[in-house]
């Protein structure tokens, strides 16, 4: 069978050559997974290129996850994959404590509703045009970012003490 | 004096707003709340259920209960190796899927090729941890239609392959047995005869369980064309395991994208075809663990025959820092695709531990699958997901 699997490479160019000064940085070669990194405020497009342009078919998304890098940056990774024709990319944005606007890709992947809200319970990272943007696994009274590096665990939840 | 009748129909106009809907409550609906203690959901999950009469309108899934903050705990370790007992702990009647996935992601980062023997094992236990899964999968998916008879039988077998995991590790449910780059213990002398003994007692129960439960008529009456999802939508949600496969889509990590030592085995992808209704309802996915727990049981044969001899720990490394950088790795559990995201700093604790939970994933197209389904139907479409609550909240 003829194989139309597209490497590293020829995803890189092929949203520098759509997106431009969008496509920030890119690591392709000597890592483990290659990586690109974009701008957060033109990830949605971004996004629903991969998945429709004919040549990527970026069809699914299999996992993304808040990061926080410390030293007040956030980050989002983004793993994508073409169930059509099996390549891979890793997608990355980076932003800060102080403005963690990132653009929803719940449009494109319905599989990132809850990956999102997950990474907003966790990180404090806020999805611009998610439909339901609560919190998910702490409660909904809960206070901070569990995940974050600086987060220091309370030693009161809702006025009581907690026991340990 | 105070005029009831208006005051209540007052307060029947008021808009209701239910969160997580995304619109406000029509007149005509009701909620109802499924949960979190409810004998059909597996574990602490509760359900909002939408409805209009009898007609599910929406369904809005609050998840959350049993977090065990496992991603924070993962930070705090001392070691790469500590990880392994937590990781027991999401999908907990699978453990042995959870720490072969693990350990894969590891060993990706530090570079480093473990025996052939402990590949052997390793996947002669994951295929074993399969079909305990399926099992109870089985069983307690026809207990929640009705049929209490197939949950003894499934646990019955369940016990013989729990008997062998005992023996090779003396625990019975969370095992610690998969480390990085080896095997806690070697297998015991008697490993090899007990697991041809299991594969011969098991081929005829699985037909047991198919005259009992899969070709009941009752069975398929509740399962057939209910919580139908479509290919393009199950992509969409990114579904994985036996829900996708349902579906009709031919994807499974063992054979697309293999790890370990699965491409020597030779073994077949079950997927939906729609024999009772159309493809990717309810029965659809139950069968595919059935052809699974088959196909299963072949690999076991393949591996057990071919088992190489070897030191099951002279690969297991004496301190592990893995350089900065991170990986993704995915492994094919019964539940569905189990990816380990891990970021190193080039110290002995990971920087970033996150897992991409099958379960999670498969449970958040719930709402999908059963929008324009009956009440009853609920619990049969989420039998048929066979969710762990253990690896939806981590």
């Amino acid at each position: 069978m003829f194989d139309l699997r597209m490497i590293p490479q020829e995803i890189y160019d092929s949203l520098r050559n759509n997106f431009g000064d969008a496509v920030l940085d890119g690591k392709l070669d000597g890592v483990l997974d290659p990586w690109i990194k974009v701008a957060p405020d033109r990830l949605a497009d971004i996004a629903r290129f991969l998945r429709d342009d004919d040549k990527l078919q970026f069809d699914s998304l299999m996992l993304l996850s808040g990061v926080d890098y410390t030293g007040g940056k956030l980050g989002v990774t983004y793993h994508c994959h073409s169930i059509k024709l099996n390549h891979k990319i890793t997608l990355k944005v980076e932003v800060t404590v102080e403005n963690p606007h990132v653009q929803s890709v719940e449009s494109v992947w319905k599989t990132a509703n809850w990956h999102e809200r997950e990474a907003f319970d966790m990180y404090g990272l806020i999805f611009d045009g998610h439909p339901d943007h609560r919190r998910i696994l702490m409660p909904d009274d809960w206070e901070g970012h569990p995940l974050r590096k600086d987060y220091t665990v309370p030693e009161y939840y809702q006025g009581m003490k907690v026991p340990y | 004096m105070h005029d009831n009748a208006a005051h209540i129909e007052a307060l029947d106009r008021r808009p209701v707003t239910v969160p997580g809907l995304g619109r406000q409550l029509r007149s005509e609906e009701m909620v109802i709340n499924m949960g979190p203690q409810h004998p059909s959901t597996h574990g602490v999950l509760r359900l909002e259920l939408i409805v209009n009469g009898e007609i599910v309108v929406d369904v809005i899934p609050h998840i959350g209960y049993l977090h065990r903050c496992f991603e924070k705990h993962c930070e705090h370790m001392t070691n790469y190796q500590q990880v392994i007992p937590y990781v027991d702990r999401m999908d907990y009647v699978a453990a042995m899927s959870n720490e072969f996935g693990y350990a894969v992601a590891i060993e990706k980062m530090l570079k480093i090729q473990v025996p052939e023997r402990v590949e052997y094992i390793r996947v002669i236990m994951a295929e074993f941890s399969r079909i305990v899964s399926h099992l109870i999968a089985i069983g307690t998916y026809g207990m929640d239609i009705g049929a209490f008879t197939p949950f003894l039988y499934c646990m019955r077998d369940r016990e013989h392959v729990l008997d062998i995991f005992e023996n090779a590790c003396g625990a019975r449910l969370l095992y610690n047995y998969i480390w990085v780059g080896g095997l806690s213990h070697d297998v015991p002398a008697d490993f090899q005869d007990k697991v041809r003994a299991f594969c011969t007692y098991f081929r005829p129960k699985i037909k047991e369980l198919n005259d009992l439960l899969s070709y009941n008529k009752i069975f398929i009456e509740r399962t057939a064309n209910v919580g139908v999802l479509p290919a393009e939508v199950a992509v969409n949600y990114a579904v994985s395991g036996p829900t996708l496969r349902g579906s009709g889509v031919e994807w499974d990590l063992r054979k697309n994208d293999p790890y370990s030592v699965y491409s020597k085995f030779d073994f077949e992808i079950p997927v939906g075809k729609g024999l009772m209704g159309r493809v990717g309802d309810c029965w659809d996915r139950y069968m595919v663990r059935i052809h699974e727990m088959e196909q299963s049981v072949n690999i076991i044969e393949q591996a057990v025959e071919q088992l190489p001899a070897g030191d099951v720990q002279s690969a297991i490394p004496k301190r592990i820092r893995p350089e900065a950088g991170e990986v993704y790795v995915r492994t094919e559990t019964p539940k569905g695709e189990l990816g380990y995201y891990v970021i190193s700093d080039g110290t002995a604790t990971p920087f970033r531990v996150k897992v991409k939970a099958p379960c999670f994933v498969n449970l958040s197209a719930l709402p999908a699958m059963s929008r324009g389904s009956m009440v009853a139907d609920i619990v049969a479409i989420l039998g048929s997901i066979d969710i762990v609550l253990g690896e939806v909240d981590r």
